[in-house]
């Protein structure tokens, strides 16, 4: 009796291989909450109210307590004063006959005033906002960013790569030397003059950030198209009759698909890590929205005054998603590519 | 080596101009009206026309893309927009600030990496060897921004080692005071890629065939490592020492607004917020240029240091 073993497929053995290694396991782990909780950011679902000021300036964050020294922190509880209109000055107020009719209008547009509360679950920042709050908004605009950029970088270093590999020539020539102009300017210069030309905003700096980073996908899918565009199975297409399109993007292009994937994982690290250091400079998110940039701006001043807990918050959060990312990068490298070096 | 020289160079030509075009039209075209911006908020008409006379932007575009190739190599991009300082002025004054930071963190870089991945590499796949790659991940994983925010607080605010920020006219105070802790902290963010990167190009060689005809014949370790290995590891290491130059001269954009280190960094993203273009303009094409030597330079470095290689 023999026994019929299938032979996996490309990607279902790339899964395996990924899948039987406890670290990718867990980095992957780690990356599906990032993702679902900025998911849910996204749709609104939580730190909706993250601009709100739910706390005290600088609130302790609850695990150190109310009684932690905090200039206004309950221990130093600030008194408003009420003002008290007695007979005498409402003889001489002007205004005084219309006071019920002034409160009355007032009611209409009157809150239930929000007691801000003396601390929050990770502290607050200088407007009372809740940390916690904000790094999950944060994080959801930084890697939103991140993603939307480097699907944007991918795809233009895909097509150009595509149609300089395949066709060669003269068009292969005019986009190498596009590929030499873009590179021959430092990446981070380039970032700025392109950020200088378009602004500050979210939608520029994933534009900025893709129309300068589609070099290293551009070379590495071009090299693969000149490789494969020789093999049998683009003749054989060739002898059907397939359309250039069709053999360049059915037939090739699923073929250099987990190249394309792991660049694409590359590049979404690369990019959140260069919109953080933009955003701190003040030259990528505007200062109205939030992101882990912009959370990393604010906290230098804090440190002088003993604050710690938004660096604290943001350190963490971020170096976590980062790191995760990056390892599980690497190690789908590995199982897409066990050829390639790593270096 | 001449005529290879003398190719390469005429290789460059349609590279630099195709540099000058995209900031030409990235800035020209799509830049929006400069004399909107130069003429601040309240603007009358005339103004703005008087300004746009005077900038030459009521000329065909051929010609104001001919103003600018001058422009390039007259070295006159003429004065900045905020400052009406000559930008060349500006590079000339602003350059060798962001080099006394910069020239230290790579000199000192690539000592103490090659030093170290030497002395990695002599015990590969030892304790010692995983716990420093270890360390060296970990060290890489932490954003830049993190290590200058945080060091800037610790080291100089709170133990007072270093002074904060600032900087001086004179050289030997900087060097002295202010450059310190700017250079460690781009030290401790720059070495863990490199030593890692320099470790494998090391590790690679030693596994090599001539490593080991080497040590049959009796060489002793130190010898082959020296003499034989670092020899053939140098190419790469050298390439990659030589590419980082260019990068040099803007100096590390975050370190100088940081520190407020009055370098080409900190000018050009203040050229950023305040749409100085000419400034941004001028240190694109400037600093292309610099990076298209350095790359002649690193490939003209190979035949040196690797006499097999053929210059072509």
């Amino acid at each position: 009796m023999t026994q019929q073993q299938a032979s996996y497929g490309f990607w279902r053995a790339a899964g395996k291989r990924l899948w039987a290694d406890k670290l990718a396991r867990f980095c992957m782990a780690v990356l599906v909450v990032y993702f679902l909780v900025a998911g849910a950011a996204g749709m609104g679902w939580v730190a909706k109210d993250w601009n709100e000021e739910v706390g005290v300036s600088y609130a302790n964050p609850s695990f150190l307590g109310d009684d932690y020294p905090n200039p206004q922190g309950k221990n130093s509880i600030i008194s408003q004063e009420v003002l008290v209109v007695d007979e005498k000055q409402k003889a001489v107020d002007p205004l005084a006959p219309y006071y019920e009719e002034i409160e009355k209008n007032a009611a209409a547009y009157e809150k239930a005033e929000v007691k801000p509360s003396w601390t929050l679950l990770l502290g607050g920042d200088k407007w009372g906002r809740d940390v916690f709050d904000k790094v999950i908004k944060a994080g959801q605009v930084s890697i939103s960013i991140g993603l939307a950029s480097a699907l944007l970088a991918v795809f233009i270093g895909t097509v150009l790569g595509a149609v300089g590999g395949y066709f060669g020539g003269k068009l292969g020539d005019l986009l190498e030397w596009f590929y030499n102009i873009f590179t021959s300017v430092p990446y981070i210069l380039l970032v700025l003059a392109f950020a200088a030309v378009f602004g500050k905003g979210v939608s520029t700096v994933i534009l900025v950030l893709g129309f300068v980073g589609w070099t290293g996908t551009y070379r590495l899918i071009r090299a693969e198209y000149i490789k494969q565009r020789g093999r049998d199975y683009v003749m054989a297409a060739n002898a059907i009759g397939a359309s250039h399109g069709r053999k360049m993007f059915v037939h090739i292009l699923p073929n250099v698909s987990h190249l394309i994937l792991v660049q694409l994982s590359q590049l979404v690290v690369d990019f959140i890590k260069a919109e953080v250091i933009l955003s701190f400079l003040g030259l990528g998110v505007p200062t109205d929205s939030v992101s882990w940039g912009i959370m990393i701006n604010e906290v230098m001043p804090e440190l002088v005054l003993g604050k710690w807990w938004q660096l604290a918050t943001v350190a963490v959060v971020m170096s976590t998603f980062v790191v995760s990312f990056g390892l599980f990068t690497d190690l789908l490298r590995d199982a897409l590519d066990p050829k390639a070096s790593r270096r | 080596m001449s005529t290879y020289l003398l190719r390469r160079i005429w290789q460059m030509i349609p590279t630099l101009a195709g540099v000058m075009l995209l900031v030409f039209f990235l800035f020209n075209v799509f830049g929006g009206d400069p004399a909107a911006i130069l003429a601040g908020k309240v603007a009358s008409k005339e103004k703005i026309d008087a300004i746009r006379e005077q900038l030459g932007l009521n000329a065909p575009i051929w010609v104001q893309l001919w103003i600018f190739v001058k422009q390039v190599f007259t070295f006159d991009f003429g004065a900045s927009w905020s400052t009406n300082e000559a930008v060349s002025a500006i590079i000339l004054q602003k350059a060798p600030v962001s080099l006394t930071v910069m020239l230290q963190v790579w000199l000192l870089d690539a000592i103490v990496a090659v030093t170290l991945a030497v002395a990695v590499a002599y015990k590969r796949g030892s304790f010692t060897d995983r716990a420093v790659m270890g360390i060296c991940t970990a060290a890489m994983s932490i954003s830049l921004l993190l290590y200058v925010v945080v060091g800037q607080w610790l080291l100089a605010y709170k133990l007072e080692w270093f002074p904060v920020l600032g900087w001086s006219d004179d050289f030997w105070t900087n060097v002295s005071t202010y450059a310190p802790l700017p250079i460690l902290l781009l030290l401790f963010v720059s070495i863990a890629p490199s030593l890692r990167l320099y470790r494998s190009f090391v590790v690679e060689e030693t596994g090599q065939d001539y490593a080991r005809t080497a040590r049959a014949k009796g060489a002793t370790e130190h010898r082959v490592m020296f003499v034989h290995v670092l020899r053939n590891a140098a190419v790469p290491i050298v390439t990659n020492l030589a590419l980082a130059l260019p990068g040099l001269f803007v100096g590390s954009f975050l370190i100088e607004m940081v520190f407020s280190i009055p370098g080409l960094g900190k000018e050009i993203v203040n050229a950023v917020q305040r749409s100085d273009f000419p400034v941004i303009k001028a240190i694109t094409v400037y600093l292309a240029m610099f990076a298209m030597a350095v790359n002649l330079l690193v490939d003209v470095l190979y035949k040196r240091l690797d006499p097999r290689v053929e210059l072509k």
